[in-house]
């Protein structure tokens, strides 16, 4: 959830903190209710069986949410300084000489992929050029592989490593709802085929309660479960069903599907475990033994100011940059209270928020 | 790696070059096999071409789609991913690999002409990092 390069605890991070553990303790408050109150009549009426598989399923579903939550979605570390500027010497010497006072061109590289062109932005923040399905996420300050949006209510990004994780955990999850309201319905009919609907409401309060939480609780889940499946089985990001990348005129030509559906999900729920590339790099700064004679300013990272991401207006640059602080260093603390939040471009603040909207 | 750069203390670092990924295939991980210009007079194209093709070919072979990365999938669903507390997933295991194999070039390849490859896990898979150095009790340059 906090990763090395976004370590500070602003208020945006501790609003989605509170979304997170709502979310938990919601999943935990319902099944608990179910447990003590259903599952006693149903074992004893019905099966015993029914508090078991509900128990499993509830494990199932809170050890998704956690390894969602707890796992790296794919984090893309920064550049070190020597790479960024061998990146900036490559764009300077492709660029040509600017005139003064003229714009540089946009750095953008192009790349064919199955016969369709696509184009690799530079990211300002990380300094590199994002591969392809990889976005910037503004909320936790990093670039992350195929990206795919930013989830308040599990707190983390949701991306390469940790798609199938949030993929189970609705899926999961809209099991669990199902079956608790269906068995609260079950459980209503069978008490009052004994005693009468206004007698079993008297007995059991908190029933109307329950089966309506369950029921508003059901459409969002397996509405959102049901728009992952239909995005896993053409192979697309929620953030390229947003910027509509490969529907309308561009429908059809997404490169990186398989055009079979299976092997789409078999991709995407059964691919291999992408290892994480971010824990190496706390290795890596006891390696660098080898006195440099590199004229390249080791300053260059710590001291460079946060440069809006090139989907910012232009008009809106100078004053974000006048704006901007000091890019975080790996290990540098930053006091929470008086920080500005991480420099977001329009673009992905709309994204996430539009993700956000859209997808709960 | 570095240790044997270490007992010799006239060495430096003259410079660094980076070999970009190689996104026409998609978005596996594939570096690029352009013979950079700042090589030339250190080594081989056809050995450096060999050394990235190679690691191109171990990094397929980690990514690849087929049975038995499906099976290791549904098995590791099954059992709510878990079973990977106490087995090594197929990717960690040809990481393993690729660690033994750019170790092994280093020595055998890349050291005694003065360069040094880099992981390319070190550097969030995006780029293989070749370090150049410079021996100055040889002279400047070479």
């Amino acid at each position: 959830m906090f990763f090395p390069q976004s370590c500070m605890m602003s208020s945006l991070q501790m609003r989605i903190c509170r979304k997170e553990s709502s979310c938990c303790v919601h999943i935990i408050l319902k099944t608990l209710f179910f447990f003590l109150c259903r599952c006693p009549y149903l074992a004893v009426h019905l099966c015993p069986a029914i508090p078991v598989f509900a128990v499993l399923l509830f494990l199932f579903v809170m050890a998704m949410l956690l390894r969602t939550s707890f796992s790296d979605p794919g984090v893309l570390p920064r550049a070190l300084p020597e790479e960024a500027t061998f990146i900036e010497m490559e764009i300077e010497a492709a660029n040509g000489n600017v005139p003064a006072g003229q714009r540089p061109p946009p750095r953008i590289r192009n790349v064919q992929i199955n016969n369709q062109i696509v184009k690799l932005k530079y990211c300002y923040t990380c300094k590199i050029f994002r591969p392809p399905r990889a976005s910037h996420c503004s909320i936790c300050d990093n670039c992350v592989d195929r990206f795919d949006h930013h989830c308040p209510w599990v707190g983390n990004c949701v991306g390469k490593r940790n798609y199938r994780y949030f993929y189970l955990f609705t899926l999961s999850l809209s099991l669990l709802t199902i079956y608790i309201f269906t068995f609260d319905i079950v459980h209503v009919v069978m008490r009052s085929m004994n005693g009468g609907f206004l007698n079993t409401l008297k007995e059991t309060p908190g029933t109307v309660l329950e089966v309506l939480v369950c029921f508003f609780t059901l459409w969002s889940v397996v509405g959102l479960t049901g728009f992952h499946t239909y995005l896993i089985s053409l192979n697309q990001t929620t953030n390229e069903d947003i910027k509509g990348s490969w529907s309308g005129k561009n429908r059809g030509q997404n490169p990186y599907s398989h055009k079979n559906i299976i092997k789409n999900c078999c991709e995407v729920l059964c691919g291999p475990t992408y290892p994480s590339v971010l824990d190496r790099r706390g290795l890596l700064q006891e390696d660098t033994l080898i006195s440099s004679s590199n004229p390249v300013p080791q300053t260059t990272k710590t001291t460079a100011p946060l440069i809006p991401n090139e989907h910012t207006p232009d008009d809106a640059k100078p004053s974000i940059a006048a704006s901007a602080e000091k890019s975080p260093s790996p290990k540098e603390e930053h006091p929470a209270a008086t920080k500005v939040p991480p420099l977001a471009s329009p673009e992905t603040d709309a994204e996430t928020s539009i993700a956000k909207e859209r997808a709960h | 790696m570095l240790g044997l750069y270490r007992i010799r203390p006239n060495i430096t670092v003259s410079s660094k070059v980076f070999i970009q990924r190689d996104y026409s295939s998609g978005t596996i991980c594939k570096f690029q096999t352009k013979f950079p210009s700042e090589l030339e007079s250190r080594i081989d194209k056809q050995q450096f071409e060999e050394t990235i093709q190679t690691l191109n070919n171990l990094y397929a072979e980690a990514e690849k789609l087929g049975g038995k990365s499906y099976l290791e999938g549904c098995l590791a669903c099954l059992t709510a991913y878990t079973i990977f507390l106490c087995m090594e997933t197929h990717y960690e295991k040809v990481l393993k690999k690729i660690a033994r194999y750019i170790k092994d070039q280093n020595e055998k390849i890349y050291a005694p002409r003065g360069l040094l490859l880099t992981d390319p896990i070190e550097r969030g898979l995006r780029v293989v990092e070749i370090t150049i150095f410079e021996d100055r009790s040889i002279g400047s340059g070479r």
